[in-house]
């Protein structure tokens, strides 16, 4: 078939930010399929809290201050996040690599944190239904936050080599939103988790 | 954000032709040879692959239920002792839905849909990779498992307390939980890149109401594969963390609840159904058009219809529990809701009636399936409707009537039109046509072996025969309309060994098909057949629904991509007006690398917790390696 050129597109960019981008909306989707992973199991948690007469079974609520801590730190965490948003938009790679090693630093604090949490839940998982469900939901979170926090640092080391290219640039900010999905996911945990066995 | 170029970059607004399409090709193209297999990121070599793939499973599902149905062709015999079959209809059920029904709706789009909406290669095309891996990986590690007796014989639902350690001391119920997790993993990442590719990669121009119906209803699905297959991934680690470190989510005992389990199934299991359902109705459309030789009637409707039932499909699944005792309230909710969700596919087939009768349809093999998907579903959607009823289902439950209606609705529903895509399509994807001759005899066969094997077993349901029993005494009466339904499997059954021979005999002999065999409308048909490994040589740009109908002499383009590395064409959203020229993918060794690490982490988990320890240092190398940039150009700009 004859071909007949109505557009030319080579004056676009090569690489966009945000929902201009391939890997945003890839972030994106895997946040909306995790986030219902999560909604499930809160489901699961709040079904065996219902069909249970007594809850937490068999065991004290959770203490209070590691999740508390780690709640704060995760909220304080948005503003470090979103500097390097803005200084990876402005391509600016020497705030971005120490925002970067900012970021792991908090990534690897809240890991540890997250030690004592499960240090602190006052159930195993093999105690009752409840402390399985608290298992569960604290290990799918800790799976996201260990997971961004490998990201990160892979992009620290990244973006001090070679390969530090402008494009790189739009992966920092697709790694920025993805960590504001790992607090915002973990805001109703820590009150499902910490606060409803105390209801 | 424009970038600064080093050197003046080839385009492909300077080179014409041959020129071109040699260039293109030179970048594009899967190596050779077996390092080139193992590192292809070329949606058509991997959507290829995963059709294959996905019919041997069906091959393999189906001689299973040909066993069955010689156990059950008469009263008290012993082809198969109590246990394997057990294993038998556990394997048929998983095989069919996870390694069939599904990944073969998926395979389609991974090939049709980058083509349909006028692109190069699918978003995230080495996820796409290791997607298919792990649906190889996930599909060989059960029948493996089967072939040394350790095959799952729990149901294709697994219900606890059947499934718990307790009842299934064996590994067979692990086998069936951890199939489940391959099979999902590759689900999903296939469902982020269509949802990717139909937002981002589609042609200038393609509006959202000049989306081909295939993609509208594959990107529907996708976002039911997102929705729903977390809750099975949820309970079927939950099923393996009870089995495996002593959990007790479904252990009364101990706070548990078995209904739990129930509950997060059929939450995945019904919206399940129409990611196997609405995908073919997407064929339906496309093929429909093309035969009735005019649009599809109602394009708005159709495609509202497809996100309806994708919205109510997610309130039904408490339709499968109505005999566990739920309260009365929720039920009759659930109920309404069955019977509601008939009213959009309702819709759909009044739009393909409107479209056959106001056309001038050309009864091609293709079309011929899609006319017997009709009639089938029809009458399975009639006694859908009927089981949504409560009293009715709490007769026919755990019958052969439920047994009929799910395979008048799967097979009419799915495997219908799929037949007819692959009359359809299979000239796209191979440049030949397959035996107008033998696709005739293929679909009667079919057609009327599947009604003699299924229709039967509305009257055995009624008359109490139960599902999953391995034989019955003399006694009962169900012999002969068993009969006479084996019968009709095997009828069905040659009808498969029909197409296969067709397919074998065209693939080598057929006649060659041309790039537009049926005079199609959508894009896939703007390239050759099939398609060379960058899919067009500019990119289309569209301004109708019906591109190829709308101009027949020519076609729009745009220009300006790379010539000298791999390119694609971002667009926005709604209006699809072009945006960004993104990199795509070389060919790489790691989603394979990245598939075998977690293929070992799963297996290895299910014999010990550790696995998760060791398990993990050589995934997070795997994946390390996969988005490290390569230095290629493409990483670097």
């Amino acid at each position: 078939m004859k071909q007949q050129i109505v557009q030319n597109v080579g004056e676009l960019p090569t690489y966009g930010f945000g929902p201009r981008s391939g890997p945003w909306w890839g972030a994106m989707s895997f946040m909306a399929l995790e986030g219902m992973g999560f909604a499930i199991a809160v489901g699961a948690y709040l079904y065996l809290y219902a069909v249970n007469p007594t809850w937490p079974i068999g065991a004290s609520p959770p203490d209070l201050w590691p999740g508390s801590v780690e709640t704060t730190l995760y909220l304080l965490s948005i503003i470090p996040n979103q500097y390097t948003n803005r200084v990876a938009r402005r391509h600016n790679l020497r705030k971005v690599r120490v925002c970067l090693i900012i970021m792991s630093l908090i990534g690897i604090v809240l890991l540890v944190l997250r030690g004592f949490e499960f240090a602190h839940l006052n159930t195993r998982w093999d105690n009752s239904a409840y402390g399985s469900v608290v298992w569960l939901i604290l290990s799918l979170h800790t799976t996201h936050l260990a997971t961004d926090l490998g990201d990160t640092i892979v992009l620290t080391v990244l973006m001090f080599t070679s390969h530090a290219k402008p494009r790189r640039f739009s992966d920092v900010t697709d790694n920025v939103f993805y960590w504001n999905f790992v607090v915002l996911a973990w805001l109703p945990l820590y009150i499902l988790l910490d606060w409803v066995p105390r209801l | 954000m424009t970038l600064v170029t080093q050197h003046k970059e080839l385009r492909d607004d300077v080179l014409d032709g041959l020129q071109l399409s040699t260039r293109l090709d030179r970048i594009w193209r899967t190596p050779s040879g077996l390092i080139g297999a193992l590192t292809s990121v070329d949606h058509k070599v991997i959507g290829r692959r995963y059709i294959l793939t996905a019919f041997v499973f069906l091959f393999l599902g189906g001689a299973l239920a040909l066993l069955m149905r010689v156990q059950l062709a008469g009263a008290e015999k012993h082809v198969l002792s109590a246990d394997l079959y057990n294993q038998v209809f556990t394997m048929h059920g998983s095989t069919m839905m996870f390694l069939f029904a599904v990944p073969v709706m998926e395979a389609f789009a991974v090939y049709l849909v980058p083509l349909m909406v006028g692109t190069r290669n699918i978003a995230f095309p080495r996820l796409n990779a290791f997607s298919y891996w792990m649906f190889l990986f996930g599909g060989c590690f059960l029948w493996i498992s089967f072939i040394f007796n350790v095959g799952p014989d729990v149901g294709w639902f697994a219900y606890v307390p059947l499934s718990n350690l307790q009842f299934t001391p064996s590994k067979r119920a692990d086998v069936w939980a951890q199939m489940i997790t391959f099979t999902e993993v590759a689900a999903l990442a296939v469902a982020v890149e269509i949802v990717v590719t139909v937002f981002k990669l589609r042609a200038p121009g393609m509006t959202l109401d000049r989306i081909p119906i295939f993609v509208w209803s594959m990107l529907v699905t996708s976002f039911l594969v997102m929705f729903a297959m977390p809750s099975i991934m949820i309970a079927s680690t939950s099923l393996i963390l009870d089995r495996l470190v002593n959990t007790h989510f479904f252990d009364p005992a101990a706070g548990g609840h078995v209904l739990l389990w129930q509950h997060l199934f059929w939450f995945f299991g019904h919206p399940e159904v129409y990611i196997i359902f609405l995908p073919a109705t997407g064929m339906a459309s496309m093929i429909l058009a093309t035969f009735a030789r005019r649009p599809v009637i109602g394009y708005p409707v159709i495609v509202l219809s497809l996100i309806a039932t994708g919205f109510l499909s997610f309130g039904l699944w408490v339709h499968h529990m109505f005999v566990t005792g739920l309260p009365q309230l929720g039920a009759a909710l659930f109920t309404a809701n069955s019977m509601l969700i008939a009213v959009p596919s309702g819709l759909q087939i009044f739009c393909w009636l409107a479209t056959l009768w106001d056309g001038r349809p050309v009864y091609r093999t293709p079309l011929l399936f899609v006319l017997g998907f009709i009639v089938v579903f029809v009458i399975g959607g009639l006694s859908g409707v009927m089981v949504a009823s409560v009293p009715i289902d709490t007769q026919v439950h755990d019958t052969y009537f439920v047994v009929a209606h799910f395979h008048y609705v799967l097979i009419g529903g799915a495997v219908f039109p799929l037949i007819g895509a692959v009359y359809y399509w299979f000239p796209k994807i191979s440049g030949r046509m397959l035996s107008e001759r033998l696709g005739r005899w293929n679909f009667w066969l079919a057609f009327v072996g599947f009604n003699v094997a299924f229709f039967p077993m509305h009257f055995l349901g009624l008359m109490g025969m139960p599902r999953r029993v391995y034989t019955y005494i003399p006694d009962m009466g169900w012999d002969r309309l068993n009969l006479l339904s084996s019968c009709g499997a095997a009828l069905f059954a040659v009808s498969f060994i029909l197409l296969i021979a067709n397919v074998v005999v065209s693939a080598r002999r057929g006649a060659l098909a041309g790039d537009n065999p049926w005079d199609a409308s959508t894009l896939e048909w703007a390239t050759t057949s099939p398609p060379p490994s960058y899919n067009f040589d500019r990119i289309p740009a569209v301004d109708h629904r019906d591109p190829l109908w709308s101009d027949t002499e020519s076609i729009r383009v745009v220009a300006g991509l790379s010539a000298e590395r791999r390119e694609v064409l971002l667009t926005s959203l709604a209006e699809a007006d072009p945006q960004v020229r993104e990199a795509s993918p070389e060919p790489s060794i790691w989603p394979l690398l990245t598939a075998l690490a977690t293929t070992v982490f799963f297996i290895g988990s299910i014999f010990t917790p550790w696995a998760v320890l060791w398990g993990t240092p050589p995934m997070a190398v795997a994946l390390i390696g996969w988005f490290w940039p390569t230095g290629s150009r493409e990483d670097e700009e």
